[in-house]
This record gives structure tokens, C-alpha cells and sequence, in this order.
């Protein structure tokens, strides 16, 4: 066991910062330019450098670079200390780019890959629907090819980002005479054309980040289809094969638990700091406990894919694990925030922390939303026991037909 | 970066786990376990043979020299098999020897440690409650007198590290005049407990001890408990999942219904979590030295709690016949409850935790 980086990997921390300390924030004329523009200069250069989207060919914008976890996470680190850019997150970059990679043909990686990466065009997710959550592959959203185009009728849910997204990545059924899971296709499709209807559903936050997305003849070509048709399952389980961000989950768990250790230091029980409330005390240790197994699972899978060994069972728990630190979190900043409870969320956005009570009241409520976003925290039970276990499958699973 | 265990670790686990799995099956555990002694002497000398009694021993009086994590690795596989015996408090009677004594008490007492020949113990829980050295009110001296409850080894240890008032150790021989022990009736059969009285005993102080080598012990006691119920945890949450997929009700394998599937996913997530934060205590034992004392804290109040939760999720996976002596997950039902009250409960650990971090 050796929790140092190592030589090489300290001189190529020394580069990174180098660099940092050379271009972050920008310099001379530039530096006053608005925070967009400035980070789509400044990650430019920090590709150039090969130091982000680092699995992506530089054909297709990115700087392609032999995988390797731990320079990945170096380069997190360094890029935090210093508030600069990072690889712009949205669902475009995290989940359609990678399957591109992996399963797109030639020019839909080139028309669709640069622009996504440096933030030219958005992209939302049409998977759930109205009757198919936890049971994604029963969905019942149409296309049929009509004089080369697919017509695609039906209605997609929790669609993150729909009001904004200039392209939508999309589960259809195509083969309704398949088998529930071979009937299914991945297209992609422009948002911005009649037919398509985006209503914000409002959430329990008070604000409006997901819609509810109507497709009325929407059309799109027919080569916009990732994978052949019927593949679209095993298309939309493509994932990022390199350079997985193992420990960012447990960076975030172990910030959010500094944050609550520093409110119970601010606030009050009775005149007195309520850290100095043996119940208060009891429970943030019982909560350390939890915090720091994260932390420490997350230093060994970052170990264990640099090896490119597989971590095994932990891996799929980490949603789970993460989820309910994050309720426990969210609790017990309630009961420090006290009589401040009565107030609303105050408009508090999805991973805004805040050190304000209604901040905290965001997160007691989005700490729900993310136990069910992505896979439902029974959900992730039974992929623990089944993949995990090896229990056997769920009988409903197996026996439905995709009807 | 390298947080994962050295080959030469996962092959001490290897030879440990295949000896503890030929030399004491859960047949033989079972015998052990219902035993009146609780001893079994040919694991213990097949332990001395491969070297693990002497694992923390220095290599000049006779021991592999290895770190706490060496260590820690074992007192998992252990965990994992029940192994009966005094296993912990020998181990940590020479972790204390080895951090407190002068180079002649080492030379005398920790050769025949390493080799097994004589079997170690500790005494550091006071009659009156309190297991750190704070509560320790026997008067050090080259006699004591006083008791001390809850003490390793069963009636087959030959010298104990007995704590002392002002966080002091002395060595006390079995044989000594004046020292009596009783057992305890104890709930975990496989590491048998024995109360201790000593009237004017004669008792051998340790030499270099500045109240490090009573802070070391402790630490490492909640270290090894860690890990040792890691290894149990794993096997109680394999004898669960096991269990569901040979049992059938309702005309199906149990293993099929998602009440019992869940309880099974959350004790997975009970124990997996915990395998990186016992490595990181252990290691931090010998190299990070700020961290040691508060990351103990943290793993033996965690994951002895978690141990406990696992253990009566498990009886309750197997039903009826989990609530039966015959079943087996009693064994390591009892080892949970060692685990959780040996060197004090969780709270007390919590309470350390806090305080340590400045709270």
C-alpha cells in the first residue's frame, strides 16, 4: 500500500500546475472576458496540452491521450485547487459522446462530437416515459422509416434540460414485433422543429429543470441511428471505458460532510454551538464512519481501474452508498438549521451548495431526486443482489414481453 | 497511488485462509466453540509453524517483522473463519511489549511469543468499566494487587500485559504467586475471557513505556476488531446469500422474492464499504502517525457496528433455523458482539472521535 502518487506522477503534477498557474485565470487582453467565452479559450489550450477529454481522437476535438486513471485524477485535483475549467459536464458529454465513440458511424462522430464537447450544442435524454421508469425497455415511443426518414410519435419524461437542448439522444421503438428489448433503436433527433413540445414539469424544489417532452411526427434521417436497429439497448449501455472519475462521488460525499460539520459549528442549540451537543456530536461521528468508507472504497477502485483490474461488487454500489450518505446528510443539516425549516427551498438549483439554510433545504429535497434519477435506489438493490449476488432474476423481469 | 493490498498480503491471506480452512472447518469450529477450553492446540501450532503468531514480532527476537496492516490482513481471514482462540490479545500483548519494552525484555519475553510456545494476553479492562488507560487504577509497582475483568486468553495464557494506574503496563506471569484467574462466561466461545485477581503478584514493568505503548495496544486493538469483523461480515453476508439460493418456500428458491433480495443488497453495502477503511486505519498504525489514534476510533466504532447489523440481518435471512445453536451464523453472531464491546462500545469510540477532531 502506497497512498503517494509517485515521482512521475508528481513531476506531471508540477507540469499541470505549471500550466495552470501560466493560463488560469486567463491573462492580458483577455482576462476580461465573461466566464464562457473565457473557459472555451482556456479548455482550447488545456487540450492542446493533452490534459482534457483526454479519451477523445484529436479528429474529433479532443486530445487523445494513452488512458491513465491516475493522471486523470492528478489533473482533477490541480484543475480544483484552481477553480479552472473543466471538461464541460451535460449529459452530452457524459453519456452521447462516449457512444459515439463506441458505436457511432464516421460522420455522425464528426458532426456531432466537437460541437458537444466545447458546449456548441446541448443534448437531452429521451429514455423514460410516462408508463416505463424502473421498466425503461417497455417503452412505447414509435418510429417507423416513411420515404427514408424516421416519423417518431409518442412521449418522453423527466427529460433534464429538454427546454434548452438543441438535440435529443432517444430510445424508439422500431421493431414492434421484436422482443421487448431487441425492439428498441437509438436515434438522435433535432429538437428544434415542429412537432416537438416541451412542457417544464415543476419539482418539489420549486424549480423547473425537467419537462415532459410530446412527439408529434417528429422526423429525423434515416442514418441518424446510432448502432443497427434493435440494437438501441445495448447502444444506450455503452460507457466510458477509460479514465472513470472513481473518486469523485467521495470528494463530494466528504465536502458535503465538511459543510455540515461547519453549520453545526455556526448554529445554536440552546446558546450553545450545536457541535457541542453530545446527540449532534453521536451522529456526525456515526456519519464520519460512512464518509470515510466512501472515501477510502473510492482510493482503492481508483487503484484498481488504474490497473485496469475490476473492483468488483463495490462498483455497483457506489450510487446507493452515495444516495444514502446524502439523506443522512440532508437530515441532520435539518435538524442544525432548526426554526429555519419552515422556509422554502428559495429556488436553490441541483448541486448548488449552499451555506444558507434554504441551500441546505435544496439539498434535503434534491437528495431525493438523485436516490431516483439514473436508477432508483431499489432499483440499484436489486442490481446488487442479482449481478451483485448472484440472487436469482427478478420473476416479473423475466417474464414480461415488451408488449 | 497504490491503495490495495501487496501480493505478498494477498498471499498471507491465502496460506492463512487455506490453513484455517483445513485445520478448522466449521466441523471442527463447532467442536472447538462447545469445548470447555475453547483451545484448539494443533491451529495454534500450525499458526506458530506458518509464522503468524510471531507476524508483528521483530525479526531480531525471532518475528516476520510486519506491519500493523500484515496484521490486519490476517485478523480479516480470521474473522472470516471464527478462528477460535487468543489470537487477538497475543497479538497485542506483543504489539505492547515490542512499543514498550527495554531490549532486555524483549529478548526475554518475545521469542517464545513469535515461536507460539507461550500464548500472550492482555488485561486492560478495569472492574470498574473502561477499557482506556484513564480508567486503570492498579498501582504499578514489582507486586500488584487488584482485579481486572474481561482479560484474553482463556485459561491458557502464560503471561498477561496487565494495564496499570498512570497508563503504565507490567507483565504478569500465569504462574506467578498470587494470580488467579476465573472464566468468564462469555458469549463468543471462540475467544474465551477470564477475570483476573492478583494479590501482591509479582509483575515486570515495561521499561520504555511513556503511556505510548498503552495508546498503541488500544489503537491496534480497534484496528484488528475492524478488520476482524470485516472477515466476519463477508461470511455472514456469503452464508445469507447462500442460504437464499438453496431454500425454497412457495414452490421457489427464497433468494427470488425482492424483500429478502434487498435485505441481502443492504448488507452488502454494509460490508463491502468497509474493506478500504480498515486497510487505511491499519496503514495509517505505522505511517501516518497525526491520523493513527482518530482513524482507529473511526473503524471500530463503524465497522463493529456495521458487523452487529449484519449479524442480525443474517439470522434473521435464515429464518427459523437461524435462531438455533445449530445453525452456524450464531457462531459469528457472538464474534459481532465480541468485536463491538471489546475495548469499549461504539459510543465511547464516537465520543473519542469527536474530540479528537476538535469538535
Amino acid at each position: 500500500m502506497d497512498l503517494n502518487y509517485g515521482t512521475e506522477m508528481e513531476d506531471f503534477r508540477q507540469e499541470v500546475a505549471q500550466f495552470l498557474e501560466d493560463n488560469w485565470p486567463l491573462k492580458g487582453e483577455e482576462k476580461d472576458l465573461p466566464f464562457e467565452k473565457a473557459a472555451a479559450v482556456f479548455r482550447e489550450r488545456a487540450i492542446e496540452q493533452g490534459y482534457l477529454y483526454r479519451s477523445i481522437p484529436k479528429e474529433y476535438g479532443g486530445s487523445e491521450q494513452p488512458p491513465d486513471v491516475l493522471k486523470g485524477q492528478v489533473i482533477r485535483e490541480e484543475f480544483g485547487k484552481r477553480w479552472a475549467p473543466l471538461e464541460a459536464r451535460g449529459i452530452g458529454t457524459m453519456m452521447l459522446v462516449p457512444t459515439l465513440l463506441e458505436r457511432g458511424s464516421e460522420w455522425q462522430k464528426e458532426k456531432f462530437v466537437r460541437p458537444t464537447i466545447t458546449g456548441e450544442i446541448t443534448w437531452c435524454q429521451g429514455y423514460s416515459e410516462p408508463g416505463s421508469g424502473s421498466d425503461l425497455a417497455s417503452l412505447k415511443t414509435r418510429g417507423e422509416l416513411v420515404d427514408g426518414e424516421w416519423l417518431i410519435n409518442g412521449q418522453k419524461i423527466w427529460t433534464s434540460g429538454a427546454h434548452l437542448a438543441d438535440y435529443m439522444f432517444c430510445l424508439v421503438r422500431t421493431e414492434p414485433g421484436a422482443q421487448k428489448h431487441a425492439g428498441i433503436s437509438y436515434l438522435l433527433i433535432d429538437m428544434k422543429q415542429p412537432g416537438i413540445d416541451v412542457r417544464p414539469l415543476r419539482m418539489m424544489t420549486g424549480s423547473a429543470d425537467f419537462n415532459e417532452v410530446f412527439l408529434n411526427d417528429v422526423r429525423t434521417p434515416e442514418d441518424w441511428i446510432v448502432g443497427k436497429r434493435g440494437e438501441g439497448w445495448l447502444v444506450s449501455r455503452t460507457t466510458l471505458k477509460y479514465e472513470r472519475n472513481s473518486i469523485g462521488a467521495a470528494q463530494q460525499t466528504g465536502a458535503a460532510f465538511a459543510g455540515l460539520v461547519k453549520l453545526a459549528k455556526e448554529t445554536k442549540i440552546g446558546g450553545r454551538p450545536a457541535i457541542e451537543d453530545e446527540t449532534i456530536r453521536e451522529r456526525l461521528a456515526v456519519l464520519e464512519g460512512y464518509v470515510k468508507a466512501h472515501e477510502y472504497s473510492g482510493y482503492r477502485q481508483l487503484t484498481k481501474d488504474s490497473k485496469r483490474e475490476d473492483a468488483g461488487i463495490i462498483n455497483m454500489m457506489m450510487k446507493l452508498f452515495s444516495t444514502e450518505i446524502g439523506h443522512q446528510t440532508a437530515k441532520l443539516s435539518m435538524d442544525l438549521i432548526g426554526d429555519e425549516g419552515l422556509l422554502s427551498a428559495g429556488g436553490a438549483e441541483l448541486g448548488q451548495r449552499s451555506s444558507s439554510a434554504q441551500g441546505w433545504i435544496g439539498q434535503y429535497m434534491y437528495s431525493l431526486g438523485i436516490a431516483i434519477a439514473g436508477g432508483t435506489a431499489n432499483i440499484q438493490r436489486n442490481v446488487i443482489a442479482e449481478r451483485g449476488l448472484g440472487l436469482p432474476r427478478d420473476a416479473a423481469a423475466d417474464r414480461s414481453s415488451g408488449k | 497511488m497504490n491503495f490495495d493490498l501487496t501480493e505478498e498480503q494477498q498471499m498471507l491471506q491465502e496460506t492463512v485462509g487455506q490453513l484455517l480452512a483445513n485445520e478448522c472447518p466449521v466441523t471442527r469450529l463447532r467442536e472447538v466453540f462447545d469445548s470447555d477450553t475453547g483451545f484448539d492446540e494443533s491451529l495454534w501450532k500450525g499458526l506458530g509453524e506458518l509464522g503468524i503468531l510471531g507476524l508483528n514480532v521483530p525479526e531480531d527476537f525471532g518475528g516476520a517483522g510486519l506491519e500493523t496492516l500484515d496484521l490486519a490482513v490476517v485478523a480479516e481471514t480470521m474473522g472470516y473463519h471464527a478462528a477460535p482462540g487468543p489470537f487477538l490479545g497475543h497479538a497485542l500483548a506483543i504489539e505492547a511489549i515490542v512499543s514498550g519494552g527495554s531490549e532486555a525484555q524483549k529478548k526475554k519475553w518475545l521469542p517464545d511469543l513469535a515461536s507460539g510456545a507461550r500464548i500472550g494476553a492482555v488485561a486492560i479492562a478495569d472492574s470498574d468499566g473502561g477499557w482506556a488507560s484513564g480508567h486503570w487504577k492498579i498501582e504499578p509497582g514489582d507486586q500488584v494487587s487488584g482485579t481486572q475483568s474481561f482479560a484474553t486468553g482463556g485459561q491458557h495464557a502464560d503471561l498477561f500485559v496487565v494495564g496499570l494506574a498512570g497508563g503504565r503496563l507490567g507483565v504478569v506471569d500465569a504462574e506467578a504467586a498470587g494470580f488467579s484467574r476465573q472464566s468468564v462466561d462469555g458469549a463468543d466461545l471462540t475467544r474465551r475471557l477470564v477475570a483476573l485477581e492478583f494479590d501482591r503478584t509479582p509483575c515486570e514493568l515495561l521499561a520504555d513505556d511513556d503511556a505510548q505503548a498503552a495508546r498503541r495496544l488500544h489503537d491496534v486493538g480497534c484496528v484488528l476488531l475492524a478488520a476482524d469483523a470485516f472477515g466476519g461480515s463477508v461470511r455472514l453476508l456469503e452464508m445469507s446469500v447462500e442460504y437464499a439460493k438453496t431454500r425454497e418456500q412457495f414452490g421457489v428458491k427464497i433468494g427470488h422474492f425482492q424483500a429478502l433480495k434487498h435485505q441481502l443488497a443492504s448488507m452488502a453495502l454494509d460490508v463491502e464499504p468497509g474493506r478500504g477503511l480498515y486497510w487505511y486505519a491499519a496503514y495509517a498504525q505505522d505511517h501516518v502517525a497525526d491520523e493513527s489514534e482518530r482513524i482507529a476510533a473511526v473503524a471500530k466504532a463503524h465497522m463493529t457496528d456495521r458487523y452487529m447489523d449484519v449479524a442480525r440481518n443474517a439470522v434473521e435471512a435464515h429464518g427459523g433455523i437461524g435462531f438455533t445453536w445449530e445453525c452456524d451464523v450464531q457462531i459469528w453472531f457472538k464474534r459481532a458482539m465480541f468485536n463491538r464491546a471489546f475495548l469499549g462500545h461504539p459510543g465511547e469510540h464516537r465520543r473519542r472521535q469527536a474530540e479528537m477532531a476538535g469538535w
